[in-house]
């Protein structure tokens, strides 16, 4: 399954991640699927991780699992109820107010390759 | 049968072209209104007021029953309609429970108007389609499908002659029929009846939604009054619609922000709490078995007790583990995380015509584990899932048949009914074989079926004509009031509960206030004045949901983290904030939680002055079975002696060694007959109505419901008691 692994501890929140994750894959809006809290103690990645959990909870089944085992988005099926969204246990799957279908990440490897200090690395 | 056969004997009586409106905020401005008698079809306009005042679901039914009638028409009338509208929220896809259809009209049962709260996507399909409501007057000839195109704005009147009648076999029929293929049946909505809904005066609707893990057409059901009796009486077979094109914004809404945001806080208390709390997307309403048992509230032999030893057989462990399929998304609609409508998979029907056959059932639901089990004394969870099943294709409601076939037991226990009477069939308590065979007489309307089939009213007149039954004891266990039978709680020890039943404008249906561990338990609210106000404000909460198109369960099934903290918990403020701001960011109408009340204050006085119409809805149509208030008989004084023996003590002051059972039997129910009579004062108060129930005049001008035509009414029934 290809999917990002994380580790908090090493995250400095300086936000290369989120920048080269937008100019892949919405460049041109402000969108992103991994998002970076600054926290005292220890800073925190929101990413998906592809468990699956939305694929279950989605009652139209628009959420399903691709042969590299990327959890993905069909969005014609889609009828934007972010059940998705609410049941994420990563709080990495994302919506905006203008758009109707939520987004997450496919595990194109963007962040991973600006990460200085490999906070986020990809498992195949 | 083949599809193709089956349709190919469809007649066309006639078509109708419309020019599909666009919604605006969550209406479509339009209705469609159906006349079966003359094969006619027209739209109407909804005004603004018709907004304002009656904001739709039920309150535009009820706008729209009240004038299609007169105060003689009858259920069975020509002019009586079946109205089915969702409402300005219906349809939404991002809060839970947002996909209701409301169904009113005259009820066999109670002679006045019903309404009915549904899942299913029908209402949600009607919307998009075109239209805030579908009015149907008339009544065909022959057996006729009405079908709706909602992508061609096309509406057809179709005699279906070889349609099968039973729910879940139609249903599967006409999905085939109009949708493209498998993928298409989400597409679809089909409302059906049932064989016992035509033979009976118990029908139901069901409403259909496709369950594409499954695969199956799933059943939700508009259960309470003999809606479905009035379907088959106008011989409607089924109502198909079908819509294709499903997004997240179809109802145009204002701001799809506030919705969003509001839905999500209720997703992330389902993903969060609910496996802490209540556990309704495993169990659904079935996780209250075992709480109800525990407190002595679950009705046990026609409501005579409050649990029994083997209510753990039928407990919430036994359906979560045993018989419901787990993992499934379960919402009736769309967004709906809450996810309650818990089915049986592959379960083998043993009786009957579909012996053998192997279905998935819709339920079994609290109300149903209660009802078709322990009233009855049956404790076997398979008889109660079998019932289940029948209740719905047959089309007849499960809580009525539960109650009723409680009573009956009741009267054949002692002996006022024998199997002369009931054709053989050994009627008692926990005979679940017997059960099932009573229902499957009623589909035929044979025998002992038919007269079962008239619901407990009607059979409490004909024991005491036919076969010289003590009328007044009929009356103290026959759980009817207004002719509908009681859902299923034990009242008994909640005052405000006893209220909470006798105090609704349909009959005694827990829709309107559940208030029993408010009163009992917690005891928030010992006074008088605390009751009524309490049988104030939820009654007319609860009606919002209603007038919404919303499903009542996601306001309080689930709550807030810090819900207890809060000023009123029994009252959930979060999510009443959240319902604010789900109908601002609708219709972009400002409100606030007072003004919610008042929306449907407006709709619920109107209800009542349309029951004062029909003849009923005064203070004598509110008067309860005792059965519900306290014990009838010395055997279910001595079940509970140490409680009622304390309560004569501390209540009465009378020292319980001084009298024998029967008296105190009779003092307990003294008191606690004054007791309703006094709750019925205050809470009448508190609404604003007169002594004898009618709202007055300067209720009605206050909310400004004072249209003349209902001022008519009131002023008519207020001299008519003079």
């Amino acid at each position: 399954m290809k999917k990002i692994e994380k580790d908090n501890s090493k995250c400095i929140a300086c936000r290369l991640c989120e920048q080269a994750c937008n100019e892949e894959n919405f460049s041109g809006t402000d969108k992103k699927v991994i998002m970076i809290k600054e926290e005292q103690q220890q800073n925190e990645i929101y990413v998906c991780n592809q468990c699956g959990e939305c694929i279950s909870v989605c009652p139209v089944e628009a959420i399903y699992r691709d042969s590299e085992g990327v959890v993905r988005i069909e969005e014609s099926k889609c009828v934007a109820c972010l059940m998705c969204v609410g049941f994420c246990p990563e709080n990495a799957m994302f919506y905006n107010e203008r758009e109707l279908v939520p987004y997450k990440c496919i595990s194109c490897g963007a962040c991973v390759a600006v990460c200085p200090t490999e906070a986020i690395e990809m498992r195949v | 049968m083949n599809i193709e056969a089956i349709r190919n004997k469809h007649k066309l009586l006639m078509q109708y072209d419309y020019e599909k409106k666009n919604l605006h905020r969550g209406y479509t401005g339009k209705t469609l209104y159906i006349n079966l008698s003359k094969n006619m079809v027209k739209e109407k306009d909804v005004t603004e007021e018709m907004k304002d005042k009656f904001i739709g679901g039920k309150g535009f039914g009820l706008k729209y029953l009240w004038d299609a009638v007169t105060p003689e028409t009858k259920w069975h009338s020509p002019e009586n309609e079946i109205i089915i509208s969702s409402g300005p929220i219906g349809g939404i896809t991002q809060y839970p429970g947002a996909g209701k259809s409301l169904v009113v009209t005259l009820s066999p049962l109670t002679d006045m108007p019903i309404d009915s709260n549904v899942g299913g996507y029908f209402g949600p399909y009607l919307k998009f389609s075109g239209w805030d409501a579908l009015e149907i007057q008339g009544k065909a000839e022959n057996d006729v499908i009405v079908f709706i195109d909602g992508n061609k704005g096309v509406v057809t009147i179709e005699e279906a002659p070889l349609e099968a009648v039973d729910a879940h076999v139609l249903t599967e029929q006409l999905t085939e029929m109009y949708g493209l293929d498998d993928e298409d049946k989400k597409h679809i909505s089909v409302i059906s009846a049932g064989t016992a809904a035509e033979n009976s005066l118990i029908g139901i609707l069901n409403f259909s939604f496709h369950d594409v893990r499954r695969n199956v057409s799933r059943l939700k059901q508009a259960g309470r009054g003999g809606i479905g009796t009035v379907f088959r009486d106008k011989k409607i077979k089924a109502i198909v619609i079908s819509y294709r094109g499903i997004t997240g914004d179809l109802n145009q809404p204002a701001d799809l922000g506030k919705i969003q945001k509001a839905g999500l806080r209720l997703h992330k208390e389902m993903a969060c709490l609910d496996k802490e709390q209540n556990e309704m997307r495993m169990v659904g309403t079935c996780n209250i078995i075992d709480v109800m048992a525990d407190y002595d509230l679950l009705p046990v032999h026609n409501f005579k007790f409050g649990t029994h030893p083997d209510a753990k057989n039928i407990s919430t462990k036994v359906f979560r583990n045993k018989y419901f399929t787990q993992g499934i998304p379960d919402g009736c609609w769309y967004g709906c995380s809450m996810a309650c409508a818990k089915a049986v998979d592959q379960f083998e029907i043993k009786t009957g015509p579909y012996r053998g056959q192997v279905v998935t059932v819709d339920g079994p639901e609290y109300e149903n584990a209660a009802g078709l089990g322990a009233n009855c004394g049956i404790f076997d969870p398979e008889i109660i899932i079998e019932l289940n099943f029948y209740c719905d294709t047959y089309g007849i409601d499960t809580i009525s048949f539960g109650t009723m076939t409680a009573f009956i037991m009741e009267c054949f226990e002692n002996g006022i009914i024998d199997e002369k009477v009931t054709d053989g069939m050994e009627l008692k308590f926990g005979n679940g074989l017997a059960a099932l065979e009573l229902i499957h007489k009623i589909s035929k309307g044979e025998g002992f079926g038919k007269i079962a089939g008239q619901g407990t009213k009607k059979m409490k007149a004909l024991f005491v004509k036919n076969y010289g039954a003590d009328e007044s004891f009929l009356n103290d266990i026959g759980m009817e009031q207004k002719g509908l039978e009681y859902s299923e709680y034990v009242s008994k020890e909640s005052l405000a509960q006893q209220g909470g039943y006798g105090l609704t404008n349909k009959g005694p249906q827990h829709d309107e206030a559940w208030l029993i561990f408010m009163d009992m338990v917690n005891n928030q609210i010992p006074t008088f004045e605390d009751k009524a106000e309490a049988l104030h404000y939820f009654p007319m909460f609860r009606t919002w949901f209603g007038l919404m198109g919303l499903c009542k369960l996601p306001w309080n099934d689930v709550t807030p983290a810090d819900n207890s903290q809060t000023d009123e918990p029994a009252k959930v403020p979060g999510h009443v904030q959240n319902y604010v701001e789900i109908f601002e960011g609708v219709t972009g109408k400002k409100i606030d939680k007072d003004e919610l009340i008042r929306q449907s204050e407006r709709v619920y006085n109107f209800q009542r002055v349309f029951n004062i119409r029909m003849g009923k809805g005064l203070r004598t149509h509110d008067q309860v079975p005792y059965r519900s208030v306290g014990p009838v008989t010395e055997e279910e004084y001595l079940s509970r002696q140490e409680r009622y023996d304390k309560q004569l003590k501390e209540l009465l002051g009378l020292d319980p060694k001084d009298y024998e059972t029967k008296e105190k039997v009779q003092r307990m129910r003294t008191y606690r007959t004054d007791q309703y009579e006094q709750l019925i004062d205050a809470v009448y108060a508190r609404r604003g109505w007169t002594h004898n129930g009618i709202p007055s005049k300067e209720k009605l001008e206050e909310l400004g419901m004072d249209l003349p035509e209902v001022i008519a009414v009131v002023e008519k029934a207020m001299l008519d008691l003079k």
